[in-house]
Formats: structure tokens, C-alpha cells, sequence
């Protein structure tokens, strides 16, 4: 009866839904069809749903986003899958010249209710090109949502709700824990709302921020200051772009202490615009500096050093330490 | 070695530069008098708002524009093939072709005079793409458009107009390529008016033509003289015919000539030579139509002062329906941006009405 299942497999779940019951919905990429993509997050679907609705693709990045703006605009819901993040880049001209802001261009006679899919993020020993997390690029681009995941039930509610939302979503998924844990998911077809967060962990000493894989490592991280004493409120944002500030500001001004972990780059990064927005608005709430800790501002390194460039536990427990001996 | 392929691009003329028919027998919408008027008043038509908007443009009523001069034979004769549930996907000069999709001229000085309003298409054009600046990325997502109405098994089909400079992008291959392996129902018009500004055809690319980029996608090409409007429409009317029946992608490349600069802010005297314009000129579109009209005997001097006269006053109720038209509230440059207002944006969004006030 329990419906155990990945985070892969949740993705596999909700396309599955979606392409059950809305006949408008068709995915599409590069090996996605009989050998069901590279992860397998379309295992068995072209199988199910046939090569109509479920097709691959010449290997042509740009097509593949480009296709998605043009089949949106004429009433379709396409949901494109770029083999790595890394790859997203050809295309990228297509989500920001044209998907992210179709609606405006035309005062909303035209608009692309698309969701490009790709596994994003480091820590899976895999070659150049394959680990980098840029969602900032698209954070900061006006007109598209930006959406990860970071638990089997949260990848199956948000991407329903990304399939349903009438703009363009870019929904990133944290390949490093596709598999990582089983979660029970009910395939009732429920969506999870795209402009809240959701708060893991309760706590009133210091609010911890994150998203995708990184959740992982910042909930190891609110055991151990539990067990030390102190009590993480521990939030994930699931939707980067636009994001619910509220429920953060809320905690902040509970706790007076944010640490914000993210394995993107540092510089005008998504977590450098929480940070600001905290300070703006909750500033006075606050009894220490804001933490950050994210990726450094080089390029994703091979695997060697793949985790010195990731946040560590380590360095998540540091800066929450920090922040909780400050004296102001 | 062994011949394993061949290819051949045709080319399609059917009246000299005098207006003369240069075959014994035109297509039969050549000889239907509706039809031909038709065409030639959209010319006419478009040939006063080009005018129009260039000396609006330079007394500073319009911000930059891009002339059609020169190539209205092509965007007419296009757009008049086209059925209404086709969809167009311009690239920034087709006024010709949008003209016979319904868009109003007030609706293309709004764009131009720096308001997505001007966008907002009715008619058969409600469904088109609007302007498309960034070269040749039109391509790709009328390929999307185009997937959308095959997946759906209807006969419909997408009209995609690039120039001979967008050619070089790979926007174009790729989307050569997809309207090739799924055999879309797809026309690539290349518009070769023979100048990207100011780079000529040589500097894009050593291919004979332009039709044949298709040809590696396997999808047919073929050329037109695009000042000859019969010969274009003809050549359109047959490749949307067999898009329509599922038979297929072509690409279209027109051959005409920028006789303007490339919009507003270029000065071409800078990079081409007069004589080539003043050749140019004498194969220029709208006399050539006018000729055959009246060879028909269905145009005359006294035709063509009422037809002027009657493009004066439509382009004279535009110029004012432009003019008179509110100026864009602060307000609109948000609500567009999603279906729902983000919180976030909403903010910035009062915060920038405060600001305006
Ligand atoms: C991707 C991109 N690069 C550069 C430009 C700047 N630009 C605008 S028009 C143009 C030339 C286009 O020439 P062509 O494709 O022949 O079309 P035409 O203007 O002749 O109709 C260039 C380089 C642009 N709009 N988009
Ligand atoms: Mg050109």
C-alpha cells in the first residue's frame, strides 16, 4: 500500500499524472523516450503515453526550448527536459528572449505555460559541465518561475503545480539526491503551492534557509545544533523565483539569526538576494549578521574537489555558530 | 565514385520587371481581377505607411523604424497565400504581411512608438507572433507552433520570415532541422534583400543560395523573384498548400533589395554604392504590378490618384489613432509579466506608481 518511491521516481509520477489527465501536456528531450532519459525520470512513459505525447528529439538545446515557447503559445503544455543544467545554455536565448516574456510582449494575447525540466547541481563524480548550479541566471531573468525540489513529495506537488502554471517555469532538479531517499507519495494528483516555502524544522534560535540538495546537508546540520542545544528553524524555499519572502522575514524576526546555504556561486547569487531583502526589511530583528554559505565564486571544480566546493555540514554548523555567539 | 544524391534549386519568375508575363500562361488568381486589386492595394497601402512612418520618425513622433521599402511584393504576397488560421511569425519589417493578417497600421506605429499595445493583434492575426528582434530565433519557436498544430492532426500551418543575414545563425538550422524530422507544416520565407545592415550576402555565406540550407535538412527550397508578386504569391500558395497536407516543410527564399537604410538610425550610404541601389530600383516591385494591372485594363491614372488619395486617409486616421492613444500606464509594465501578479512584484509595482505620481 505504501507508495514508497525516489525523488526520480516522483518526477516520473507527476509527468505521469499530468499527461493522464491534461491531453495538452507532451515531454519531450534527448533520449527521454524508449530509453527513458538518462536518470530515468521518464522511464516507461513514451511506453504508456505513446510517441505523441512522448518523443525524442534531435540534439539541439535551443530546439528543444524553443519548441516548448512555440507549442505553449498555441495551447499546449509542453514540458522539456535538457539533458544536464549544463546544457541549458544554447536555449537560454529562447527562455530569456522569448518564453520570459511572450505574455508581456503581447499584454497577454500570447503566453507559455512551458516547464523545462533539467537535473542540476554537484556531488555525483560527474565530468565537466554536469554539477554547476546557475539557477540565479534564471532567478534573475523577469517572467520565468524558477522551481527545485528537495524531497520525493515536494518534486511530485511542485511539478504538477509547474505543469499547471500558466507562465514558464524552469524546474531544476538536484540529481545529487534523485535517489538518495524513499518517501511516501500518494499519486493523487495534488499540487504543492508555487508561492510558499515550506518550513522542515521548527525552531525559535536561529532560521536556516536553503533549497534543492543543499537541504540535505542544512537538516543534518539543525540535528547537530539541536543536540548542542540550540533550535534551527529550517525552511526550503522550493520556489527560487519569485520567491516567498514572508514566511522567511516571519521566522527571522522570530529567531534574529539567518544563515543562508546554497551550492550556487557566491556573487549575486539567489541567496545574496534573500540576504538583502532580510536586511531591508527585518533588519532590526536581527542580533547577528547574516550568514552565508554557498559555492565560491569559481567554476564547479571535477570531482576531486567537488565537495570542498560544496557546503559541508561543517561549514553550515560554523556559520550557525557563528551567528548564535554573536553579541550585539 | 557514385552519385548517391542530387539536388537542384528552381527559381521562379513570372513577370519582367516592365510588368510583362514571361511565361504563356499565369496562375489562374493572376488573371482574378479581386485577387490582383487586392494585392496591389495592400502594396499600395503599405508603401504609404512606410513613407508615413519614416517622416514621423524623423520629426520625432516615432521612435526607430525599420522601412519595408522595396519588399512589399514578398510580405504581401506571402501573407495574402496564408489562410486565417495559419500563423505568422514575423521577424521586424513584415508590415505588408501583417496588413493582410488585420494588424492595424495604428497598431504597428504603437510598437514602434514604444508600446507592446501595438501588439495586441485581432482578427486572423490574433494568434501570430508579434515582432521577433532577436534574428532568426523565430525559427525555433515557430517550430514549437508548428509541432503543436501536427501533434494535434490539424491543417494548419506556420509562416516564418527571416533575412538573408539571419541564414548564418544556427536558430535557423535548428529549426530547419526540426521542421525537416518531424516533416512540420512549416514555410521558411527568407527574405534576401541581399544586406544584413551593412554586411552583404558574400560575407554570410558561400552558398549559391539561400534555398538550398534547407536541402540538408531535407527540406525542399526553393527561389522566387520576390519583387514579382505573382510568381510569390504562387510559390507560397503551393509550399502552405502542402504544409497543410502534411507534405511537408519548404523554404522560400525571396529575392528583392532594401532600397531603404536598414531602419531609422542607419545611414547604407556609408557601406553601398548608389549605382547598386539605382539598379536595384529599376526591378522594384510596385511599378511592375502596377503595369500588369493595367494590361489587365483594370488600372488606370485615374485608379491609381483614388487609390492614393484613399491610402492617404487611412494612413492620415492612423497617424491620429496613434497620436491620440494614452500613453502607457506605469502600471501595464507589470501586469504582464506573469498571469498573477507575484507579492513581489506587486510591491515594485506600488512602489513605482508612488513614484510616478
Ligand atoms: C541575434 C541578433 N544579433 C544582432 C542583431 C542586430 N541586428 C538587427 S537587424 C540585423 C541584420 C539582419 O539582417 P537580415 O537577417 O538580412 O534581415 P534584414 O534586416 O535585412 O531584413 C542585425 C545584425 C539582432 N537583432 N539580433
Ligand atoms: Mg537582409
Amino acid at each position: 500500500m505504501a507508495n514508497r518511491i525516489t525523488l526520480v521516481e516522483a518526477v516520473t509520477q507527476a509527468l505521469a499524472w499530468e499527461l493522464e489527465h491534461d491531453e495538452s501536456v507532451v515531454a519531450f528531450g534527448q533520449d527521454i523516450g524508449a530509453n527513458g532519459g538518462v536518470f530515468r525520470a521518464t522511464d516507461g512513459l513514451q511506453k504508456r503515453f505513446g510517441e505523441k505525447r512522448v518523443f525524442d528529439t534531435p540534439l539541439a538545446e535551443a530546439m528543444i526550448t524553443g519548441l516548448c515557447v512555440g507549442m505553449s503559445t498555441q495551447g499546449m503544455k509542453p514540458v522539456g527536459e535538457i539533458q544536464f543544467s549544463g546544457f541549458m545554455y544554447p536555449g537560454v536565448d529562447q527562455l530569456i528572449s522569448h518564453a520570459s516574456r511572450m505574455r508581456n510582449r503581447t499584454r497577454g494575447r500570447l503566453s507559455c505555460p512551458m516547464v523545462l525540466r533539467a537535473p542540476y547541481g554537484g556531488g555525483i563524480h560527474a565530468p565537466e559541465h554536469h554539477s554547476e548550479s546557475m539557477e540565479a541566471i534564471y532567478a534573475h531573468t523577469p517572467g520565468l518561475r524558477v522551481v527545485i525540489p528537495s524531497s520525493p513529495r515536494r518534486a511530485y506537488g511542485l511539478l504538477l503545480a509547474a505543469i499547471r502554471d500558466p507562465d514558464p517555469v524552469v524546474f531544476l532538479e538536484p540529481k545529487r539526491i534523485y535517489r538518495l531517499t524513499k518517501q511516501e507519495v500518494p499519486d493523487d494528483g495534488e499540487a504543492l503551492p508555487l508561492d510558499t516555502c515550506f518550513v522542515l524544522r521548527e525552531g525559535g534560535d536561529v532560521t536556516l534557509v536553503s533549497w534543492g540538495a543543499m537541504m540535505n546537508e542544512t537538516l543534518k546540520a539543525a540535528a547537530k545544533l539541536a543536540e548542542e542545544g540550540a533550535e534551527a528553524e529550517v525552511i526550503d524555499l522550493g520556489t527560487i523565483k519569485p520567491y516567498d519572502s514572508e514566511t522567511i522575514l516571519e521566522s527571522v524576526e522570530r529567531t534574529g539569526r539567518l544563515v543562508i546555504v546554497a551550492e550556487e556561486p557566491r556573487t549575486a547569487g539567489v541567496a545574496a538576494e534573500i540576504a538583502a531583502e532580510v536586511a531591508e526589511k527585518a533588519l532590526y530583528s536581527l542580533l547577528a549578521p547574516i550568514e552565508r554559505v554557498t559555492g565560491y565564486d569559481t567554476v564547479m571544480p571535477l570531482f576531486q574537489l567537488e565537495m570542498s566546493y560544496l557546503p559541508s555540514v561543517e561549514r553550515i554548523l560554523g556559520a550557525a555558530r557563528r551567528t548564535l555567539e554573536a553579541k550585539r | 565514385m557514385k552519385t548517391t544524391a542530387r539536388f537542384e534549386i528552381g527559381y521562379e519568375q513570372l513577370l519582367d520587371p516592365d510588368g510583362k508575363p514571361m511565361v504563356k500562361r499565369l496562375p489562374a488568381f493572376a488573371n482574378d481581377k479581386k485577387t490582383m486589386l487586392g494585392l496591389y492595394k495592400t502594396m499600395s497601402l503599405t508603401r504609404a505607411f512606410d513613407t508615413r512612418a519614416i517622416a514621423l520618425q524623423r520629426t520625432g513622433k516615432l521612435g526607430t523604424y525599420a522601412s519595408c521599402l522595396g519588399h512589399e511584393a514578398t510580405h504581401v504576397g506571402v501573407g495574402s497565400a496564408m489562410a486565417e488560421d495559419d500563423v505568422m511569425a514575423p521577424s521586424y519589417r513584415e508590415y505588408g504581411a501583417q496588413f493582410t493578417r488585420g494588424v492595424k497600421p495604428e497598431q504597428i506605429l504603437g510598437y514602434w512608438g514604444g508600446s507592446e499595445r501595438g501588439n495586441v493583434y485581432e482578427g486572423p492575426a490574433a494568434g501570430d507572433f508579434a515582432w521577433c528582434v532577436p534574428i532568426a530565433s523565430q525559427c525555433l519557436y515557430s517550430a514549437g507552433a508548428a509541432l503543436a498544430f501536427k501533434t494535434r492532426g490539424e491543417k494548419r500551418a506556420v509562416v516564418v520570415f527571416l533575412g538573408d543575414g539571419g541564414t548564418s545563425e544556427g536558430a535557423f538550422y535548428e529549426g530547419l532541422n526540426a521542421a525537416g524530422v518531424w516533416d512540420l507544416p512549416m514555410v521558411f520565407v527568407i527574405v534576401n534583400n541581399r544586406w544584413a545592415i551593412s554586411v552583404p550576402l558574400a560575407r554570410q555565406t558561400r552558398a549559391e543560395t539561400l534555398a538550398q540550407k534547407g536541402l540538408a535538412a531535407g527540406v525542399r527550397g526553393v527561389q522566387v523573384d520576390g519583387n514579382d508578386i505573382i510568381a510569390v504569391r504562387k510559390v507560397a500558395d503551393e509550399a502552405l498548400k502542402r504544409a497543410r497536407e502534411g507534405k511537408g516543410p519548404t523554404v522560400i527564399e525571396a529575392l528583392t533589395y532594401r532600397l531603404s537604410d536598414h531602419t531609422t538610425a542607419d545611414d547604407a550610404t556609408r557601406y553601398r554604392e548608389a549605382k547598386e541601389v539605382e539598379a536595384a530600383q529599376r526591378k522594384e516591385p510596385f511599378v511592375r504590378t502596377r503595369k500588369y494591372l493595367e494590361s489587365l485594363g483594370i488600372w488606370d491614372e485615374k485608379k491609381e490618384k483614388a487609390l492614393v488619395a484613399e491610402n492617404k486617409k487611412t494612413v492620415d486616421a492612423a497617424v491620429k489613432a496613434y497620436q491620440e492613444a494614452e500613453r502607457d500606464s506605469v502600471a501595464a509594465m507589470f501586469d504582464h509579466m506573469y498571469a498573477e501578479l507575484p507579492d513581489s512584484l506587486r510591491e515594485q509595482r506600488e512602489a513605482a506608481l508612488r513614484e510616478a505620481e
